[in-house]
C-alpha cells in the first residue's frame, strides 16, 4: 500500500496527532486540576471545578496512554531510550499521575475537610508535575540528550536527572504549564458556574499574553544560542532502522528547516498570536471560540516543536551518530502498516463516541446542583 | 554489562508492581459484567431495586477501578523505564498489541466509565445500559490484547530476528493474534476475573444476610453472583491453562516444573500429587504419585510422553552450543562482514541465538565460553522448581474450594434457602480472599515459570533490562512500595466503609429494616 518512507512520515504525523489529542483533551483537565486551589475557594467551588471534568478525565487520559503505546509500537527505540534515559523524570511524572485517578474518585467519598484538602493538593500537584516535566523534556530534546548505543543497539544514558533542569528547558517547562493552565481556564469559563466562572475568565485573560511572551523568549533563545543538528550522510528513507548507520553534525541553529521551507514561519506566528486571541475572545465572552483558539494554539505549538526538530526525534549530545531520527528509529514496515490500518479504523470511531459523551454531559455545572447532589457527583 | 543485582531488582520491581496491579484488574473484569447483568434486569423488569444494585455495586466498582487505572499507568511506563533492551528488541512485535489495546479497548472503557457514573440522569435507560455493557466489553478487550502480548512472551510466533536492526520483527500479525497460548490464556484469565467479581458480590451479600440487614437486596445480589460465579469457575477449571502447554519449549519446561517431573517417564506419566522438589539433586523427595494421571491431563492421550526436566536441560545444552555459533556470526555481520555466506550460515542457526545469549550471564564473550559455563547456562535454562510446584497446588486448591462454594450457593439459592443456611453464608464470606490468592499464584506460575526467559527462547531476562544503577532501582522500589502501601490502606479503608454503609450509601434507605428473610418488592 505505502512504501516504507511514506509510512515513516505518516507515523511521524500520527504520533504528533496523538500528542496533540492528549494535550487538547487531557490538557484542559490537567489545567483545571492545577487551578483547583487558585479558583476554588470553598469546597463547593472546588467540586464545581472537579465535576466539569469528572465524566471526561479518564477518557482524556487514554490519549496519553495510547501515545505511549504508539511510541512503543511505532518508535520502539525512542520508547526504550527516552523512558530509560529520563528514568527519574518519567518516574516523577508517573508518581504524580498516580494522584489523579484516585484523587478524583476518592476525594468526595469522605466529608472530612482535611481528607479533601489533601486530595486537592494531590490533584493539583499531580497535574502540575507532568505538565512541567513534559515541557522540560521537550526543551532538552533541542539541547541534545547524552546517550549512545553499543554495537548491539543497547542504549546507555550518561547524564543525570539534575542536568535536565537547565534554564532553557525550565523556560520550556514553564511555557508548557502556562499553556495548560490557559487551556484549563478557558474550559472552566465555559463550563463552571458560580464564582468560579469569572475567576477562570480573569485567569484566561492573564495567561494568554504570558504564554505568548514565554514562547517568544524560548524561540529567541533557541534562535540565538542553541546549535542544531543535521544528518550529514545521505538519508535513505526505506533503509532498515539502524541509527548507527548514519552520520550527524552540529550546525549553527535549529532553523535550517525554516530556510528550506519558509511556509513553516506560519507556525511560530500562529503559536504567538493564538494565545493572545484566546485572551481577547475570553474578554469578549466568546467562550466556545476561546476554547477553539486555545486548542489551535496547542496544536501549533506542538507542530512547531516537531517540525523544528524534524527529522530528529531525539538527538544525542555525546555521540552524534546515535541520534534518533524518524528514518531510523521506527518499527518494521509491516508493523507500521498494520498499526496505520488500526488507527484509520479506530480513531474516527473514538472521536465519534467521545463527542457523543461530551454532548450528553454538556452544560454549565452550577454550585446549587453540586450541593444538592452529594452522592452521585464527585 | 548490567550487574546481577540490577537485574534482580528490576525483576522484583516489575513483579511487585504487576502483582499489585492485578489485585484490581480481575475485580474490574468481573464486576463490570455483573453490573451489566444487574442493569439489564433493571431495564427488563423496571424494578428500582436492580437499579440500586447496579449503583451500589457500581460505587464499590469505582473505588476499585481508580486504583486499577492508577497502577496500570505503571505498567505502561515500566517496559521503557526498566526494560529498555527488551523494548528495543521486541517492540516491533510486542508494542503493537499494547497500542491496539489503547485504541480499541482502553478508550472505550474509559470514555464510557464517566458516562456510567455521571450519566444516570442524562441518558435514557437503554442508552445507559448500552454504556454499561460497553464498559464491560471494553475492559475485556483490554484483557484480550494484553494477553496476546503476554502470550507472545511465552510462545513468540509470527516473528524473525533481523540482524540489521538487531531486533525481532513481525512477519505475521495473524500468527501473533491467533497464538494458541494467548487464546487459552485469555479465556482462563478473564474467567478468573469473572470468578473474582462473583465472589466479591457473593461474600458481601452473605455478610449482609448474616447481619440480617438489607436482606432483599443481598438475596438478589447473592443469586446473580452464585449463578455467574458457578458458570465462571467451571469455565476457569475446564478451559484451564493446560492445553497451552502443548506448544513451545518454554511451556514444556513450565509443565515439567509444575509437576516437578525430572525424568521422562514412559507414557502415560504419573501425577505427583505432593512432594518436595530438590533442585540440586534433580529429584522430588517424598513424592506421592498417582499413576497415569499426568499423562492424561497434559497430553490428553495415553501414549504421548511428558518430557522431564533433565532431558529438557540436555536439549538446551545442545542449543546453547548452536547459539554460540549464531552469536559469533552475528558479531561478524554487525562488524560489516555482510556477505551471502555469512548470512546463510547465520540464518541456519539464528533460531538458537537466544540460547547463546543465555551465556551472557556467565561470560561477556559468548563465543569462547568454557565447558563449565555452558553447563552452568544449561542448568540455568529452567526455573526454580519448588516455587512453581507449590504455587500451582495452592492455585488449584483455591479453585476447587471456590467450585464447592459456588455450587453450594447456587443449589441453596435455587431452593430459596440460602439466607437460612448460616454455614453457607459463612463459607461464602470466608471464601472472599480465594480468587485473589488463586490469580496471584496463577500469574506467578505463568511468569516465574517462563524464566530464565523474558521472551521464550529469544531473549533472556538477564540481558533485557535498562542500563540503570543499583541506587536507581533501590530508590524507585522504595517509591513504589511506599506509595502503593499508602494507596492500598486508603482503598481498603474506603471499601470497608462503603460495604458497612451498604446500599443505604445511596441515601435511599430502602432496604433497611426489612422483615427477616422476606423479599420485599419495591
Amino acid at each position: 500500500m505505502f512504501d516504507y518512507e511514506t509510512l515513516r512520515l505518516v507515523w511521524w504525523l500520527l504520533v504528533g496527532v496523538l500528542l496533540i489529542g492528549f494535550a487538547i483533551t487531557d490538557g484542559f483537565d490537567l489545567g483545571a486540576a492545577m487551578l483547583l486551589p487558585l479558583l476554588g475557594k470553598t469546597d463547593t467551588e472546588r467540586r464545581v471545578i472537579i465535576n466539569t471534568i469528572a465524566p471526561h478525565w479518564d477518557g482524556n487520559q487514554v490519549w496519553f496512554v495510547t501515545a505511549g503505546g504508539a511510541l512503543f509500537a511505532a518508535w520502539p527505540l525512542i520508547y526504550a531510550t527516552a523512558f530509560s534515559g529520563f528514568y527519574w523524570a518519567m518516574l516523577l511524572v508517573l508518581f504524580a499521575l498516580f494522584f489523579r485517578p484516585i484523587g478524583f474518585e476518592y476525594r468526595s467519598k469522605m466529608p472530612s475537610k482535611r481528607w479533601r484538602s489533601n486530595w486537592d493538593l494531590g490533584l493539583s500537584l499531580g497535574s502540575f508535575v507532568p505538565a512541567l516535566v513534559f515541557g522540560v523534556t521537550f526543551g532538552n530534546l533541542f539541547l541534545g540528550v547524552p546517550f549512545s548505543f553499543d554495537e548491539f543497539t543497547r542504549p546507555t544514558y550518561t547524564g543525570s536527572f539534575w542536568e535536565l533542569l537547565n534554564p532553557f528547558a525550565l523556560i520550556c517547562g514553564l511555557a508548557s504549564v502556562i499553556m495548560l493552565i490557559l487551556h484549563g481556564a478557558v474550559w472552566l469559563q465555559m463550563r463552571a458556574g458560580g464564582d468560579v466562572q469569572p475567576r477562570a475568565k480573569s485567569m484566561a485573560i492573564v495567561t494568554g499574553p504570558l504564554l505568548s511572551l514565554l514562547l517568544v523568549i524560548a524561540g529567541f533563545w533557541l534562535l540565538t544560542a542553541i546549535p542544531g543538528y543535521e544528518i550529514s550522510s545521505t538519508v535513505i528513507g526505506d533503509a532498515s532502522s539502524n541509527p548507527l548507520s548514519k552520520s550527524v553534525v552540529r550546525i549553527d541553529s535549529w532553523f535550517a528547516n525554516f530556510d528550506l521551507y519558509p511556509q513553516l514561519w506560519l507556525l511560530p506566528i500562529l503559536a504567538v498570536i493564538l494565545p493572545l486571541l484566546t485572551s481577547v475572545l475570553s474578554r469578549a465572552e466568546r467562550y466556545g471560540w476561546a476554547f477553539l483558539a486555545s486548542s489551535l494554539a496547542i496544536t501549533s505549538i506542538i507542530l512547531l516543536a516537531g517540525s523544528t526538530l524534524f527529522p530528529f526525534l531525539m538527538p544525542s549530545s555525546t555521540d552524534l551518530a546515535s541520534s534518533l531520527t524518524l528514518w531510523d528509529a521506527t518499527s518494521s514496515r509491516l508493523t507500521l502498516e498494520i498499526m496505520l490500518w488500526v488507527v484509520f479504523f479506530f480513531v474516527p470511531l473514538i472521536l465519534a463516541y467521545t463527542v457523543w459523551g461530551y454532548y450528553k454531559m454538556w452544560g454549565r455545572v452550577e454550585p446549587e446542583a453540586i450541593e444538592s447532589n452529594s452522592i452521585s457527583y464527585y | 554489562m548490567v550487574s546481577e543485582t540490577v537485574v534482580e531488582l528490576s525483576r522484583w520491581q516489575f513483579a511487585l508492581t504487576a502483582l499489585y496491579h492485578f489485585l484490581f484488574v480481575p475485580l474490574t473484569l468481573g464486576l463490570a459484567f455483573m453490573l451489566a447483568i444487574m442493569e439489564s434486569v433493571y431495564v427488563m423488569t423496571n424494578k428500582q431495586i436492580y437499579k440500586d444494585m447496579t449503583r451500589f455495586w457500581g460505587k464499590l466498582f469505582g473505588i476499585n477501578f481508580a486504583l486499577g487505572v492508577t497502577t496500570g499507568l505503571t505498567m505502561e511506563f515500566q517496559f521503557g523505564t526498566n526494560w529498555a533492551y527488551y523494548s528495543h528488541y521486541v517492540g516491533d512485535v510486542f508494542g503493537a498489541p499494547l497500542a491496539i489495546e489503547g485504541l480499541m479497548a482502553f478508550f472505550l472503557e474509559s470514555t464510557f466509565i464517566g458516562l456510567f457514573f455521571f450519566g444516570w440522569d442524562r441518558l435514557s435507560r437503554v442508552q445507559h445500559l448500552t454504556v454499561t455493557w460497553l464498559v464491560a466489553i471494553g475492559s475485556n478487550f483490554s484483557a484480550l490484547w494484553i494477553l496476546i502480548a503476554n502470550g507472545w512472551m511465552q510462545n513468540p510466533v509470527g516473528a524473525y530476528f533481523n540482524f540489521e536492526t538487531m531486533r525481532m520483527e513481525m512477519n505475521s500479525f495473524a500468527e501473533v493474534i491467533f497464538n494458541p497460548v494467548a487464546q487459552v490464556k485469555f479465556v482462563h484469565t478473564v474467567s478468573a476475573g469473572y470468578v473474582t467479581g462473583a465472589m466479591f458480590v457473593l461474600s458481601i451479600s452473605a455478610y449482609y444476610m448474616l447481619r440480617n440487614r438489607d436482606v432483599g437486596f443481598a438475596r438478589r445480589s447473592f443469586a446473580i453472583a452464585s449463578a455467574f460465579g458457578l458458570a465462571s469457575i467451571i469455565s476457569v477449571i475446564i478451559l484451564g491453562d493446560e492445553s497451552g502447554y502443548e506448544v513451545g519449549d518454554v511451556q514444556k519446561v513450565k509443565l515439567a516444573a509444575i509437576e516437578s517431573e525430572w525424568e521422562t517417564h514412559p507414557a502415560p506419566a504419573a501425577f505427583t500429587l505432593i512432594g518436595l522438589p530438590n533442585q540440586e539433586e534433580q529429584t522430588t523427595d517424598f513424592a506421592l504419585r498417582i499413576p497415569y494421571l499426568l499423562g492424561l491431563i497434559a497430553t490428553r492421550s495415553i501414549d504421548e510422553e511428558v518430557i522431564g526436566l533433565k532431558d529438557l536441560i540436555a536439549t538446551h545444552e545442545v542449543r546453547i552450543r548452536q547459539g554460540m555459533i549464531a552469536y559469533g556470526l552475528l558479531q561478524q555481520l554487525r562488524k560489516g562482514e555482510d556477505n551471502p555466506e555469512n548470512r546463510a550460515a547465520f540464518s541456519a542457526v539464528s533460531d538458537d541465538l537466544g540460547y547463546g545469549l543465555l551465556l551472557k550471564r556467565f561470560t561477556e564473550n559468548v563465543v569462547d565460553a568454557t565447558e563449565e559455563q555452558i553447563k552452568a547456562a544449561a542448568l540455568d535454562s529452567i526455573p526454580q522448581v519448588a516455587p512453581i510446584f507449590w504455587t500451582f497446588r495452592i492455585m488449584v486448591a483455591c479453585g476447587f474450594t471456590m467450585l464447592l462454594t459456588f455450587a453450594a450457593a447456587f443449589y441453596y439459592t435455587a431452593r430459596r434457602k440460602e439466607h437460612k443456611t448460616p454455614w453457607l453464608l459463612k463459607l461464602s464470606l470466608l471464601s472472599l480472599p480465594l480468587p485473589w490468592i488463586a490469580i496471584e499464584t496463577g500469574w506467578f506460575i505463568a511468569e516465574f515459570g517462563r524464566q530464565p526467559w523474558a521472551i521464550g527462547e529469544i531473549l533472556p531476562t538477564y540481558v533485557a533490562t535498562s542500563n540503570l544503577t543499583e541506587t536507581d532501582l533501590w530508590m524507585s522500589i522504595a517509591g513504589f512500595a511506599s506509595l502503593y502501601s499508602l494507596f492500598l490502606v486508603i482503598e481498603v479503608y474506603l471499601m470497608v466503609k462503603y460495604i458497612r454503609k451498604g446500599p443505604s450509601a445511596l441515601e435511599t434507605g430502602r432496604y433497611d429494616k426489612e422483615p427477616q428473610g422476606e423479599l420485599q418488592h419495591v
